[in-house]
């Protein structure tokens, strides 16, 4: 165990428990609207302040953090499920067209950022919570897939691959036998790293309204309402914002650590 | 006066110690090779001459290069010495240079980074210095990048960077290890010229006693972090005073005795086999070219036979290997075992892979890490219609483990928990546990020290009295294919130029590139002789 | 070098080609028709119909494709739906915010990572590059658009050093337009600066491990010439790679960014495309975006080869 990870990890175990929790139990319910206590700064009864409508912010963030952990979730495990398989056969097809089909599709795929298919995939069905799954995890495919390919490409050049071949192993035996679980550290960082970029994401689609809708809580929208306050309420800005950040941060470090803990060769060799 | 005296030179990285005491010296003219097997420390007393030796390790006692002590000179100091005074060439070509700067630059910074000359008069001097390392300018310009070169001409380029300001000492470790035996005689002998020509000392640092033998005036022997004997070579090698000494010698021109081979019933029948490799298209509309690796190869392997292969890089040994174990197919010709073709149609023929199994080079990455030896080394009974399962299983597993010399209870560990000859020795367990009629060894035993290279070659030549085993042997060494082979293949450039009796081949070969492998060979000194 | 980059340009073309056709597939399949919506409700249907000859919608799928590619190549993007003007027009002006404020974004961001990354990988491990480290950390974690409402707060409502949004326009000289576009140059350049600092330093400290280092230190190297003459340009591969890329988050971070400081961009044109349902606007718009990124990385492809001898020869 280390540091970033003991930290990483408390941070991110806390936005799990504030999720968690809002199911059960919110300080005030947090669609509840009460303009009397608008604009409050955070105190004793509303502990993160309230926000134009009056809303309890600390609710407002606890529920948030469902949208954000499961929009990013889910769009990592788009991005997993088939990211993974295509990197794999993309490595056990290597040098042929089907590699070559696999890898040319992700490039195209790179050339769509996440937020331009939010766009296309709004302009066509309209804003969401589901869309902006789509849109995330659609991007996320490529890079699970590019990474996979890549790590299990050194792999399949290592004497125990050729060991297996000769043991007369197919190669979607060998991929799902030797392959895959040589991988398995490394695909964990990288999904907590997408998992991430997957809330950023997400934030950022709310934020233009390309997220979920109303009445869902995002933190995204949260800081869009707070714009046009934030010079005469900022802490509709700042809370919302160290909440992205702290969650963002915890993962991050989270990452790190779990590389450092799980593989000390991958080392330094991630940005 | 010494050029170099190294006295009392300790190395630690925390409580640990990596060199104890060590003290050696190399006078002007004087080459003097330093020797052990891996862990002995004879890297990095060179590393410590030139203080380029990792961050956390501490150095104590005395290097003196002409009456200065290196050890307390500033880092400043030592950049200026580095390079100018002292030139080192390192063990990896392939890597040692950097691959966007062009040769020329890369020799030219040596002489700029010190000053030395005005850029016009460096550029003379790399001139000078590649054509004097064996790179005229006709051939081999200064805008050459690295990638456009071979290995040996790489090393050579090395070469021509450290000694470009024509320092005092040299030091080379392993400078051929990576090298086929040609080249390597061609980068000895340049070593030994310029020594001879300028006059400078040559600290060689190498595992490679036969190499020893034949180049240096002085022999320093080290085990462990320490030196456990030294002297003037011929002196060296007729009294042999340390025991380790001896060992080492022992080791490294180990023989070993084979039974003698069953009547000749073919077992391996390869048939004028060729394999080629599609070529990156130059031109879009142009057919992409061929590389043929193996051309109209031709050889029949007996059952009961060793067969050695022998070959310098490149020259298709590893791709006909393949092709054997059907992992590729062939483009024409035809590769029959007891009969039957290894390769049908479009996918290799499982009833004759299960009678052919491999060992590979690397101990370490030949091994899944995640599996336990049980998992390993069971593998090949994918293979097997109806493999045996728990107490056959276990009696399979337990078998295969004492035949070649470790326990059964080794079978719960995982890979990592071994040493590289144990690793070669669960590989070879792998490969047995099927029983099959054939073993590839894909230069098995290349990458061991040499008493534990001694020590599986024991193990073979038991093997053969106990199971009747017919092998084909892989190998870049000549000395080691001597002993355990009957008969040899001799491979370049594709195709087999000659084959026959090991014994007959080695004293009395007939095609002229064999000729040459043998002669460029190292060879130890015949004891006694001195 | 030729054949290299006319193979990178075939590739470009490919690809254009194939995301021309998924744009145009996407906003196919999208409900409703545009003529209806353009003329409300309650429009008579020989009216709609009229539209929809006018505006080319009931020709065959294919020959609008091919009259809408055709059409983007020949600089015609077709008229918007709600404005009634042409569409290359829109965004033209457009343009010209969203392009100089990525660009801007982008050096201001390599600017910074350069030397943080090299500066850290020197001082590997020392308390240097633990603070360059600790603040790309956090640098990783900040939204852009936050940091950008953060940025007004402090430097446009209290300091008053800036304006609080809109665009000044390049009418007024140049430094009048980079002035008011500084602010979201920087809240987009930061968070990209961090991770592309991240990226410089431990590319460079895998080349720090490699023996060709160790060769130069042999030769008298002290390790900042070292670093600086042969690491550097080494480590340019996996950088160049991640600018790239960059370029593709910092034109999509714009259209965000564009919302906060109320920019007459690209984002603030799409956006009012959407809830118009002006798809031609979208489509076109979003065609220009892959485009400049496949553009991009096509130069980053170049200029892998102006750094990697290997890759000039190789074809």
């Amino acid at each position: 165990m280390n540091r970033n990870l003991i930290l990483g990890g408390f941070l991110s175990a806390l936005v799990l428990l504030a999720a968690l929790t809002s199911f059960v139990w919110t300080p005030f319910d947090q669609a509840a609207m009460n303009i009397p206590d608008k604009l409050q700064s955070p105190n004793a009864l509303h502990w993160f302040g309230t926000d134009h409508f009056g809303r309890d912010m600390f609710s407002m963030i606890m529920v948030g953090a469902r949208t954000s952990i499961a929009v990013a979730l889910l769009a990592v495990g788009i991005g997993m499920m088939l990211g993974i398989p295509l990197g794999l056969a993309a490595a056990a097809r290597r040098g042929t067209w089907a590699d070559e089909l696999i890898m040319r599709s992700n490039d195209l795929v790179f050339a769509f950022p996440s937020l331009v298919i939010a766009i296309l995939i709004t302009a066509v069905f309209g804003p969401g919570a589901v869309n902006a799954i789509i849109a995330i995890g659609i991007f996320n495919i490529p890079v699970f897939a590019r990474v996979t390919r890549g790590a299990a490409l050194s792999l399949w050049e290592r004497e125990f691959i050729m060991a297996a071949r000769v043991a007369g192993k197919g190669a979607a035996r060998i991929s799902a036998e030797h392959i895959l679980p040589n991988l398995a550290n490394l695909l964990i960082v990288q999904g907590t790293i997408q998992f991430s970029l997957g809330i950023l994401a997400e934030a950022g689609l709310s934020y233009v309204g390309l997220g979920a809708q109303p009445p869902v809580p995002s933190w995204g929208r949260m800081l869009a309402d707070a714009q046009t306050m934030v010079s005469f309420a900022p802490h509709m800005a700042l809370i919302p914002g160290m909440a992205i950040i702290l969650t963002v941060l915890g993962l991050n470090l989270m990452g790190d650590g779990l590389r450092d803990w799980l593989d000390p060769r991958l080392r330094e060799k991630r940005p | 006066m010494n050029l170099l005296e190294i006295t009392d030179l300790s190395l630690h990285i925390g409580a640990f110690k990596i060199l104890d005491r060590v003290s050696l010296c190399v006078a002007p003219g004087e080459i003097v090779a330093v020797t052990g097997e891996s862990g002995s420390g004879k890297s990095m007393t060179a590393l410590a001459v030139m203080q380029l030796l990792p961050e956390q390790m501490q150095a104590t006692g005395h290097i003196m290069l002409e009456g200065r002590d290196l050890l307390s000179q500033s880092e400043a100091a030592m950049c200026a010495t580095r390079g100018r005074e002292i030139g080192m060439v390192f063990q990896e070509p392939m890597t040692a240079l950097n691959p966007v700067k062009t040769i020329g630059d890369q020799v030219m910074e040596t002489i700029l980074i010190h000053k030395a000359m005005d850029p016009t008069a460096a550029r003379a001097r790399a001139i000078d210095v590649l054509n004097r390392v064996g790179l005229p300018q006709d051939r081999f310009p200064l805008s050459r990048y690295p990638h456009e070169l071979s290995g040996g001409q790489r090393q050579r380029v090395v070469i021509a960077m450290a000694i470009a300001l024509r320092p005092k000492l040299l030091i080379a470790d392993e400078p051929t290890t990576a090298l086929d035996v040609t080249t390597q005689a061609q980068i000895l002998d340049l070593l030994k010229g310029l020594v001879a020509d300028s006059g400078m000392g040559l600290l060689m640092i190498t595992h490679d006693l036969a190499v020893v033998s034949d180049l240096a005036d002085r022999i320093v022997v080290m085990r462990q972090g320490e030196v456990v004997e030294q002297g003037e070579t011929r002196q060296l090698f007729a009294q042999m005073k340390h025991p380790y000494t001896r060992a080492l010698f022992e080791a490294s021109g180990h023989q070993v005795a084979l039974p003698a081979p069953p009547p000749a019933v073919p077992l391996l029948e390869v048939r004028n086999a060729v394999r080629d490799y599609t070529l990156p298209r130059r031109h879009l509309f142009r057919e992409p070219g061929h590389y043929r690796a193996v051309n109209e190869v031709s050889f029949t392997l007996n059952r009961g036979e060793r067969l050695g292969l022998v070959g310098e890089s490149g020259c298709g040994k590893s791709t006909l290997t393949r092709a054997i174990l059907g992992l590729e197919p062939l483009q024409s010709g035809e590769i029959l075992m007891g009969g039957a073709p290894v390769f049908t149609g479009q996918r290799p023929n499982l009833e004759v892979r299960r009678r052919m199994q491999v060992v590979f080079q690397d101990p370490f990455g030949s091994f899944n890490p995640r599996h336990r030896v049980e998992r390993l080394i069971t593998e090949p009974f994918h293979l097997l219609d109806d493999p045996p399962r728990s107490a056959a299983r276990r009696t399979a597993i337990g078998d295969a483990l004492s035949a070649v010399g470790l326990r059964p209870e080794d079978a719960s560990k995982f890979i990592h928990e071994f040493s590289g000859g144990q690793r070669q020795r669960i590989a070879i367990a792998r490969a047995l546990i099927i029983r099959p009629d054939l073993i590839l060894f894909d230069e098995a035993v290349s990458a061991l020290d040499v008493s534990v290279r001694a020590q599986i070659l024991d193990l073979l030549a038991d093997l053969c009295r106990a199971y009747d085993l017919s092998y084909l042997f892989i190998s870049h060494d000549l000395s080691v294919v001597r002993t355990v082979t009957d008969r040899v293949l001799v491979m370049q450039a594709g195709e087999i130029v000659e084959q026959g009796e090991t014994e007959r081949v080695f004293a009395d070969p007939q095609h002229d590139y064999t000729k040459t492998l043998i002669a460029a060979a190292p060879r130890l000194p015949e004891l006694g002789a001195a | 070098m030729l054949r290299y980059s006319l193979k990178r340009l075939i590739s470009l073309v490919l690809s254009l080609a194939v995301a021309s056709l998924v744009i145009f597939a996407v906003i196919e399949v999208a409900p409703g028709d545009p003529a209806t919506f353009m003329l409300g409700l309650n429009a008579q249907p020989d009216t709609v119909a009229a539209l929809r000859t006018e505006l080319g919608l009931d020709l065959p799928t294919v020959e609008r494709y091919l009259a809408w590619v055709g059409g983007m190549v020949t600089g015609d993007f077709g008229t918007s739906y709600t404005y009634r003007t042409p569409v290359a027009g829109m965004i033209m002006d457009r343009m010209w915010v969203s392009l100089p404020l990525a660009l801007y974004a982008l050096t201001l961001s390599t600017l910074i990572a350069f030397p943080a990354g090299i500066y850290a990988a020197a001082r590997r491990g020392k308390p240097g590059d633990a603070v360059v480290m600790g603040a790309t950390q956090l640098g990783v974690a900040v939204p852009n658009f936050w940091f950008a409402m953060m940025l007004v707060l402090i430097f446009a409502i209290n300091l008053r050093w800036f304006g609080a949004g809109g665009f000044a326009g390049w009418d007024k000289g140049l430094w009048v337009g980079l002035h008011s576009l500084t602010l979201p140059a920087i809240a987009l350049a930061l968070p990209q600066a961090a991770i592309l600092a991240r990226v410089m330093r431990s590319a460079l400290l895998d080349i720090l491990g490699e023996d060709f280092m160790r060769t130069a230190r042999a030769k008298g190297l002290s390790r900042r010439q070292a670093l600086w003459r042969h690491a550097v340009r080494n480590a340019m591969i996996p950088v160049l790679t991640i600018i790239g890329l960059q370029f593709s988050f910092l034109l999509a971070g714009s259209i965000i960014i564009e919302q906060v400081f109320y920019l007459p961009g690209l984002g603030r044109l799409v956006f009012q495309a959407i809830s118009a349902r002006d798809l031609i606007v979208v489509e076109s718009v979003v065609m220009l975006l892959v485009f400049a990124v496949i553009a991009v990385n096509f130069l980053v492809d170049l200029a892998y080869a102006l750094v990697d001898p290997r890759l000039r020869q190789r074809t």
